[in-house]
């Protein structure tokens, strides 16, 4: 049974339609890349699974499970979004607290088990992601890439179901932008469900069990990544895949 | 002659310290009920409280303090409360408002993003605001809120146009000895008191400085 089904989702701003009728659906320990040009409705698509933003339209499903619905209470909407975990492009780390206390923060407020298992369950986290000698640094003694890599342990420390990336690597320096990838492979090996939303084109293709290409609002194309990299059925697919091909 | 105009100086002193750290008691807490107030997205109470603060902030505390005390007195015929009381009252709305605006400030200065990493983690909003922007909030706020802290240790003077008896009303009645050396006296008090809470400032900042944002 699929993991995650997002049934017909709309979404607009004002008038203006941000996404227009999106489905598709997800397996468990599938990867799944969302391309597209800057304004295609990635991001807001990311932000309607994790209740940043309420989708106007349609349904949101996990495990069965729905999400969504109208009138939701403050509380629901808080365990609905514990289904996803969020990692964002800007990291948005806890600057006043240390690398572990960034991922046992969330943890600790909702009470998930002992201080001992938290503390530990966060350690192991760390050693994920390549950090545990940094466990007691601040955000800003890090570089990008390594607060990257802790807010994809933040993110985890929850045990999301599906861990949503928002474009990980875009605010990175160029040379910093492998360490993120590499450990976002490494999840993937591990057999977690992800969603990433990203520019990064080889990752894309590379990492995706599944790829949604979007352009203005709409999945205009879905599939392996061969079919949307190598044969893309429609014409706006082909003319942004090459579009990143492009030599100079 | 020293002795006795330090005594007399000191009796003045603990007034003006009675005011100022009732005054900061009430007034930093009161400020960010008031702030929450001036950004409540129900518009009629944000207009009221924006109003509120617009008019104390816009009027001197010298005659507020005369209208909280006289006012209800003249207007409702009601029993005139103490004037230590009164002093509280008005200093404390007054100075509410002022931290309000800064809080305000404060609480508009920290990205979206903090509260989103924190709603995406289920934390509830108070969580959010109590575990992960506050002490941003703190920081960002250290120096405006000293000024305004060392702007309270002298304006407790003003007390005494209700008739609190504060230092400066102390220095005062010794010009009618001939004495003007306790005036210039009073003016220590003030410069080693608010020299203390420079220091005690410097060291919240440097307390705040191990973190950046």
């Amino acid at each position: 049974m699929a993991v995650l089904e997002v049934k017909k989702i709309k979404k607009s701003f004002g008038g203006l339609d941000v996404l227009k009728d999106v489905s598709f659906s997800l397996e468990e320990g599938q990867v799944l890349t969302i391309i597209g040009s800057s304004g295609s409705g990635k991001t807001t698509l990311l932000r309607c699974l994790n209740f940043l933003e309420t989708a106007d339209e349609g349904q949101i499903l996990v495990n069965g499970k729905l999400l969504t619905g109208s009138h939701l209470t403050e509380e629901q909407i808080r365990e609905n979004r514990l289904h996803f975990g969020l990692v964002f492009q800007n990291f948005n780390l806890f600057p006043q607290y240390t690398v572990l206390q960034n991922i046992t923060l969330a943890p600790t407020l909702l009470k998930q088990g002992s201080q001992e298992e938290i503390q530990k369950k966060a350690m192991e986290l760390l050693d994920k992601v390549g950090l545990t000698q940094k466990k007691d640094a601040y955000p800003c003694q890090l570089s990008g890439g390594q607060q990257q890599r802790v807010a994809i342990a933040r993110a985890l420390a929850l045990n999301p179901q599906v861990l949503c990336f928002d474009e990980p690597t875009s605010a990175l320096d160029p040379e910093l932008t492998g360490e993120v990838l590499r450990v976002i492979r490494g999840l993937k090996e591990q057999n977690t469900t992800m969603i990433v939303v990203t520019h990064e084109m080889d990752f894309a293709r590379s990492v995706a069990d599944v790829v949604i290409y979007m352009a203005d609002g709409v999945i205009e194309e879905m599939g392996t990544p061969e079919e949307v990299f190598d044969h893309p059925v429609s014409e706006k697919t082909r003319h942004f895949i090459q579009g990143t091909q492009q030599a100079f | 002659m020293f002795v006795p105009v330090t005594m007399q100086l000191l009796g003045g002193f603990w007034e003006t310290l009675k005011v100022f750290s009732l005054t900061l008691l009430f007034s930093l807490p009161l400020g960010l009920v008031v702030s929450f107030g001036s950004m409540s997205k129900f518009t009629p109470l944000r207009v009221l409280v924006k109003g509120f603060v617009w008019i104390i902030r816009g009027t001197p505390l010298m005659l507020q303090l005369i209208i909280i005390f006289y006012g209800p007195g003249l207007v409702f015929g009601l029993p005139a409360m103490p004037r230590f009381t009164a002093t509280i009252l008005a200093f404390t709305i007054n100075y509410a408002c002022y931290f309000s605006e800064i809080y305000r400030g404060g609480i508009e200065s920290i990205p979206k993003g903090q509260y989103e990493a924190g709603q995406v983690l289920g934390m509830t909003k108070s969580q959010i605001f109590f575990k992960v922007v506050l002490l941003q909030v703190i920081k960002r706020i250290l120096a405006p809120i000293s000024n305004e802290v060392i702007t309270l240790v002298k304006d407790t003077s003003l007390a005494r146009i209700i008739g609190i008896y504060e230092i400066i009303w102390a220095g005062e009645s010794f010009i009618k000895k001939g004495l003007i050396w306790p005036l210039f006296y009073t003016g220590i008090f003030y410069l080693v008191f608010s020299g203390l809470l420079t220091i005690f400032f410097g060291r919240m900042e440097k307390k705040l400085d191990y973190f950046r944002g």
